[in-house]
């Protein structure tokens, strides 16, 4: 007895330390996980920390061909959805750090300034159709960032269901050309609702889930509407200290109906899953998704073929808005990391001069990967992803496209509380007023934050 | 013996030892020092006092995780205690296949966390979906759903400490407790609870710092959803230190206010049920 006691109170007590000590350690010390980047160091060796899961395996495959084409070494990681900034982080605190990473635009950039080579050196620089839209450090004197993928949103819909609803007695819209301002929006999302046995669909948006995976298309991309009208009234350019809200009425009755004519029902979109919204879609169970070229690999080879794919502009029922086009822009920008040796931030730049010249870089990057990009070097290598072409079309067609002022919103911060209080609101848990307050007053104290 | 042990002994406690030092004491070093300090990476860092610290103080989030960390800690000791015990009462009777019983029992503790996590996530997500609810619904769904989850990956853990104490009993205590014209419920508790204070004192110990330190079941249960409210301790850091820029330092000074306060509780904790232990 008395050794099992004694045996407790010591056990305890190194217990208490070490698990206390653990704690800490935990927070401050970097995992060892390998990286596969070191050797061949005196010719360089490239360490891409690629943003996009969607298309790992194609990154890993074409660095694959580019070591067996030069012999130069290219290790290519991807981050998990959503964790991004967590592995880059960790990621940049190791010796054998990316030579390559992403930011998503001017807000990402401040936080990796102290990372952020000049570029304008580059091929991948040169190359650019329009220089303006890199990324330049605060006098404007170095160029620290390079778009490589221009993408484009707004609401995915299915061209065979939506046939079926204008061919239907019940439809009061009878065209998709009629279909150009919320007005038109909301009446077909509502005749669509109330008639969805009859489509053989479960509602006619996906479901607006608000998992981490998913809620970004509304704190960020959805919350990118009023945000864009404003500024346009306004003139504002650059970012701005305060916002006014003017739009978010309007931001309200889009979301109003994202979550009332749905596949689920309000207070179950906490758990909703982006992968939720992907099938809704793809198995044909709704009609409408707001999301963009990106979701193509998603949402492709199920149900839904790929001529049925259809993307309209997200009405928010501002005058005018008949004439407004998709919402296009980029927030994948290329920065190499300053502090990797001379040799490797050149490794770098030569790879990814030969990902945009070379056949087998261009082709991975518009047919494997479906993106557009906004290098010159790309004449015939045309995406074939039907959500790019569509965008493409709405360009052509002289519709005024959106541009993406995500770019500019204060911080993560600001996009989790405007987040945060849209789900309240959804599930019934809390008011728009709470989320009126975190879009207007919660930019002036983000902005505050983070520029002193 | 003695001269050779201490001619030899650095060899058997050497490497241990470098490997205490540097797992736990350099980061721990390292980490109270960031805590004073502004960075982006952990190595490169600038001095700047204690601005780390009184940030902490304004943070309503992380206020709000503390209590809610001490109220989850409470009700899960006490909880996974009294299953605990009783279950290991009931397997310490002699009843028919109570070793395959204690075995499945215990069979929950060897899964992950966070595999445990998501399992209970479909779980608990399919019984809610017919109230049309869902784990993030709320705060206090999710506070249920990791006391459920963590009870039942712990009751096991537990109830084979206690078993060993129960056994550790002598016979004699209890038949003499008998002969004496106690009944059962005298015997569990005047003589066995009492005797079984040293397992109390270990159980008690784990269960506490395992609800402080909760984080693997609490990121694939709820991931803090919604609006951060179902936040413990150990995630709130990782999100402050992984989640915003800037707050890397903050992150690292709730690490340490952390660690003051596990150590302090842990502390507490073993003072208070050793002091009430009694000899046969």
């Amino acid at each position: 007895m008395k050794n099992l006691k004694s045996l407790a109170r010591t056990g305890g007590i190194a217990a208490v330390t070490a698990l206390a000590i653990g704690s800490l350690a935990a927070c401050s010390s970097s995992d060892n996980s390998t990286d596969g980047s070191s050797g061949a160091a005196a010719d360089g060796s490239v360490y891409y920390l690629n943003f996009k899961p969607e298309v790992a395996d194609q990154w890993t495959a074409l660095a694959k061909e580019y070591t067996s084409e030069t012999g130069v070494p290219v290790t290519v990681e991807t981050a998990a959805s959503g964790t991004y900034e967590t592995t880059l982080k960790s990621e940049m605190g190791k010796s054998d750090a990316p030579t390559l990473f992403q930011v998503n635009g001017p807000v990402g950039l401040a936080t990796w300034k102290d990372y952020a080579a000049d570029l304008s050196g580059t091929a991948a620089y040169s190359h650019l159709v329009d220089q303006s839209m890199a990324l330049t450090s605060d006098d404007g004197s170095q160029v620290l960032g390079i778009p490589y993928v221009i993408e484009t949103y707004g609401i995915i819909y299915n061209k065979a269901l939506l046939d079926e609803y204008f061919a239907a007695d019940w439809s009061t819209v009878k065209s998709i050309d009629d279909l150009d301002n919320f007005a038109a929006l909301k009446t077909v999302a509502d005749e669509i609702q109330a008639n969805k046995d009859a489509l053989g669909v479960d509602g006619a948006f996906t479901s607006a889930g608000f998992d981490s995976s998913s809620d970004w298309r509304f704190k960020t991309h959805l919350a990118n509407l009023p945000l864009y009208y404003e500024f346009k009234a306004d003139g504002v350019t650059g970012q701005p200290a305060t916002i006014t809200g003017e739009y978010l009425p309007n931001y309200k009755q889009i979301f109003d109906l994202y979550i009332t004519d749905s596949t689920t029902a309000p207070t179950l979109l906490s758990g909703k899953t982006i992968d939720d919204a992907n099938s809704e879609f793809a198995l044909a169970k709704a009609v409408f998704y707001q999301n963009g070229t990106w979701a193509y690999g998603d949402i492709s080879g199920q149900s839904v073929a790929d001529d049925d794919m259809g993307m309209l502009p997200i009405y928010i029922g501002v005058d005018g808005e008949e004439n407004q086009g998709l919402t296009t822009g980029s927030e994948n920008y290329w920065v190499i990391n300053s502090q990797a040796s001379e040799a490797d931030q050149q490794a770098t730049a030569d790879f990814l001069e030969w990902v945009i010249t070379s056949d087998a870089g261009r082709s991975a990057i518009a047919d494997d990967m479906g993106f557009t990009t906004p290098f010159d070097t790309f004449g015939d290598y045309q995406s074939t992803n039907p959500l790019t072409i569509a965008a493409n079309e709405s360009l052509a067609s002289g519709k005024t496209p959106v541009s993406w002022n995500f770019t500019v919103m204060p911080s993560e911060e600001w996009k989790n509380g405007v987040g945060n209080a849209l789900l309240a609101y959804a599930q019934g848990t809390g008011d728009w007023s709470a989320v009126e307050t975190a879009f207007v007053d919660g930019w002036a104290s983000e902005y505050t934050l983070a520029n002193g | 013996m003695i001269r050779t042990l201490r001619r030899w002994g650095w060899l058997f406690a050497g490497p241990t030892f470098l490997a205490f030092l540097v797992g736990f004491i350099v980061p721990f070093a390292l980490g109270i020092y960031l805590s004073f300090t502004k960075f982006t990476t952990v190595t490169d860092s600038t001095w700047v006092g204690l601005e780390n610290y009184s940030k902490i103080l304004g943070d309503e989030v992380f206020v709000h995780s503390l209590w809610y960390t001490v109220a989850f800690t409470i009700v899960t000791t006490v909880i996974i205690n009294v299953a605990a015990f009783a279950v290991a009462y009931m397997l310490t009777k002699a009843i028919k296949g109570r070793n395959l019983f204690r075995g499945v029992f215990f069979m929950p503790n060897l899964i992950g966390g966070i595999i445990l996590g998501y399992v209970w996530l479909l779980l608990l997500n399919g019984v809610l979906a017919w109230w049309e609810r869902s784990i993030s619904f709320s705060e206090w769904y999710g506070f249920w759903g990791m006391v459920v989850l963590l009870s039942w990956q712990q009751i096991g853990y537990l109830m084979v400490i206690y078993v060993a104490g129960i056994q550790g009993i002598s016979d004699e205590v209890i038949e003499a407790a008998r002969v004496d014209g106690a009944n059962n419920r005298q015997i569990v508790r005047r003589v066995m609870l009492p005797l079984l204070m040293p397992s109390i004192t270990v159980c008690t110990f784990l269960t506490v710092t395992n609800g402080f330190k909760m984080f693997d079941q609490n990121l694939a249960l709820t991931n803090g959803a919604p609006s951060r409210l179902s936040e413990l301790l150990a995630l709130n850091i990782y999100n402050t230190f992984y989640g915003r820029p800037g707050f890397e330092g903050v992150g690292q000074a709730k690490a340490v206010v952390f660690f003051v306060i596990v150590a302090a509780i842990a502390i507490i904790q073993n003072r208070l049920t050793t002091a009430k232990e009694v000899k046969a």
